[in-house]
């Protein structure tokens, strides 16, 4: 089930994202840009998206 | 017909702005303009209208074009040193095309100068005092009743054509007193900016028409659009191409040049047959028309040209008269500024003799008299 | 956030901002807290001045304006004063509202003009490529304190409560939850609003002032940062190097717009 979505074209590569991640579920790819490395232990906390400069990650959230 | 009173200059400019739909003024208080606030602080409420007096002369200039993007028809109203502070703020307007009108009622400067004494040294500052290119609409009335027309005037043409409008006093025509009588409100013509025909996600704000003018939406309809100072595209949102930066620039100038006709304003006294001309603005014309009439008595064909419009200059009507005229004389109340376009557009046509005078005082008739015995 | 950036961003992104700057995330505070007050939002305009913080207008689907360096409060003031309903946010940086701004921020604060104004302090001059600015700490590194600050900064929120503001509240990118709750509480409230958003610029103020990585610049905000009820209750020799987060300081006053409305009131009344 997946649990994030990335816009790789927003991303600017800063790396926050990845370093307050409590799970380490994220790192960049070859071109420096935002990938979801570990998806299956992301929690779902929201820090990636609450933080994010760049709206470029979003954490998918079950419609009510 | 309302009756006749005793009014000042500024007083009437302040009525002038009332009667052309303005409500709302932000300024400083600054000699010899005050009184333009202090009128306007006592009657905008009058008209529903808000007045303040910011902290110093550039909110003045802000709040006032803040007001006008919002979408009403705004004044501030200040004097030589208010002005140079003002300069940064006016390119904004023409920028970003907010109408808005800003009354100068010029005293002697440079820099504080003398405050309470007439001049006409910002005729250059008001062409060229902001850093770029634009193009500018100024206006000099020369009585207490233009000091009203003129302003209602200024109204219009910031609203037509989304520009500021500088109506340039001086101390002279400021201060004077005169018999005038307040016009019906029918007898009036008023403009108001065109508003859009493109409903919200259609609609381009920057977009010019025919004429070369965007039509303008107001705070609050569902535009929702962006205004900047940078270079924009017709969206309002930042653009520095090279072809955007030339077409705004360019337009910035066109939409006045264009339609000049439109907007120059002038009086011919005693042209028809004129060998030397007189030409004056503001306080010096009172003197130049009763220099004209001491002059013909004597059997001189004298005349005066008198722009209303300073700037755009009355290129078309100066060729003409300088064709007609051996000699004209430039007077103005400052080194000499306005000559150097009357001699720009005179170009050697005729003989132009400056007529400048920087020491507090009018030029007075017997003066000008003088000035055009010795040209004959 | 999509539902967010829907609504209330216009499509002109990816932002022009540096990787890692914090500046995007106040911006989503100033969103997520007109979402949370669900504004109309044509009846809400967004003024800035010139900076990097600034440009955030331009991205926000309002009537937005850009205005000249340090001029966005009397810009907003005039918008106030003719659109008296309208929310008026202005978005404005550390150097645009205090240096070449401050005269129009401590007097807008004085008459308790009903805005709110949310100053993205990142403690430089970001956009002209790493200036100090009157936040920027003293001894900090700028290019034109290649030798250190000899400047002391001021408190934001002090001289915004000095000045007369009636609601004062800090928070931090890190604490981006509470930054758009203290900026929705601030356009709540009926008066002068301040809400300082400590922010990070990595590539102009963190490179110079050797800061580490974005993500290490935010962690230093949260290292830094007290929630105001906390720092009470700690004792003056533990304050060193932190600063107070949340709502610093609300209070009710005459506002300015209110008190006007019955000058006009009375003008007219006044007339026949």
């Amino acid at each position: 089930m997946m649990k994030l979505k990335t816009n790789v074209k927003n991303c600017k590569g800063c790396g926050i994202c990845i370093e307050l991640c409590p799970k380490k579920v994220l790192d960049l790819d070859e071109l420096g840009k935002i990938n979801v490395a570990r998806e299956a232990d992301c929690i779902k906390c929201g820090q990636c998206e609450l933080r994010c400069p760049d709206y470029a990650i979003f954490v998918i959230r079950d419609k009510k | 017909m309302a009756k006749a009173i005793l009014m000042q200059g500024n007083y009437a400019a302040a009525e002038g702005a009332i009667a052309a739909g303005a409500k709302f003024f932000a300024g400083y208080p600054i000699t010899p303009s005050t009184e333009v606030a202090e009128v306007l602080a006592r009657r905008l409420p009058q008209v529903g209208g808000t007045f303040i007096q910011m902290e110093d002369e550039i909110a003045g200039m802000a709040a006032t074009i803040g007001a006008s993007i919002a979408g009403t028809k705004s004044l501030t109203a200040t004097s030589g040193p208010g002005f140079s502070l003002k300069q940064e703020l006016l390119g904004y307007a023409s920028m970003a095309e907010v109408p808005c009108v800003i009354v100068n009622v010029q005293r002697t400067g440079p820099s504080t100068g003398q405050p309470t004494s007439p001049a006409q040294g910002d005729v250059m500052q008001t062409r060229w005092g902001s850093h770029g290119d634009r193009g500018v609409i100024a206006l000099s009335p020369s009585s207490v009743t233009e000091c009203f027309t003129v302003t209602v005037d200024a109204f219009n043409l910031a609203e037509k054509y989304r520009t500021p409008v500088v109506v340039l006093l001086d101390e002279i025509v400021g201060h004077m007193r005169e018999k005038f009588i307040m016009p019906d409100a029918e007898s009036l013509t008023i403009v108001n900016r065109k508003k859009p025909n493109l409903p919200p996600g259609e609609f381009l704000p920057f977009k010019p028409e025919e004429d070369g003018v965007p039509r303008m939406p107001a705070y609050g309809e569902g535009y929702r659009f962006h205004t900047t100072g940078l270079v924009h595209d017709y969206t309002g949102f930042p653009n520095g191409s090279n072809a955007m930066t030339h077409e705004v620039i360019e337009r910035l100038h066109t939409k006045i040049t264009r339609n000049i006709d439109d907007i120059v304003r002038f009086e011919e006294v005693q042209l028809e047959d004129a060998e030397i001309a007189i030409v004056a603005f503001g306080g010096t014309a009172r003197s130049a028309y009763a220099a004209v009439e001491a002059a013909r008595a004597e059997g001189i064909k004298a005349g005066l040209f008198r722009p209303i419009t300073i700037w755009p200059t009355p290129d078309k009507q100066l060729e003409a008269l300088a064709k007609k005229v051996k000699t004209i004389i430039v007077a103005e109340l400052n080194y000499g500024q306005y000559v150097g376009e009357v001699r720009r557009i005179v170009c050697g046509e005729a003989n132009v003799i400056s007529l400048p005078k920087w020491n507090n005082d009018a030029i007075t008739p017997n003066e000008l008299l003088d000035a055009i015995k010795a040209a004959r | 956030m999509e539902e967010i950036l829907a609504k209330y961003f216009r499509p002109k992104l990816p932002h022009i901002w540096c990787p890692g700057c914090g500046n995007g995330i106040v911006t989503a505070a100033v969103t997520k807290a007109i979402d949370k007050l669900q504004l109309d939002i044509d009846q809400t305009a967004i003024v800035s001045g010139i900076g990097c913080s600034s440009r955030a207008s331009g991205y926000l689907n309002f009537d937005t304006l850009h205005t000249a360096h340090g001029r966005a409060i009397p810009f907003a003031t005039g918008i106030k004063l003719v659109k008296p309903n309208h929310n008026v946010i202005v978005l404005t940086g550390d150097g645009d509202a205090t240096a070449i701004g401050g005269n129009h921020f401590i007097h807008a604060a004085r008459r308790n003009l009903d805005i709110t104004v949310v100053v993205f302090n990142n403690n430089i001059y970001g956009m002209t490529g790493g200036q100090y600015s009157p936040l920027t700490p003293n001894k900090g590194m700028a290019t034109t304190a290649p030798y250190g600050n000899v400047d002391r900064p001021f408190d934001l929120c002090e001289l915004a409560k000095g000045a007369g503001a009636t609601f004062v509240a800090r928070a931090t990118t890190f604490h981006a939850a509470l930054l758009a709750e203290v900026i929705a509480k601030g356009i709540s409230h009926k008066g002068f609003s301040l809400v300082e958003a400590i922010t990070a610029c990595p590539v102009s103020f963190g490179r110079q002032n050797k800061m580490g990585s974005p993500a290490n610049m935010i962690k230093t905000q949260r290292d830094n940062a007290v929630m105001v009820e906390a720092m009470a209750k700690m004792k003056p020799e533990q304050y060193e190097g932190k600063f107070p987060i949340g709502v610093l300081y609300q209070a009710e006053a005459p506002e300015y717009v209110t008190e006007y409305q019955k000058v006009i009131a009375r003008a007219m009344g006044r007339t026949e």
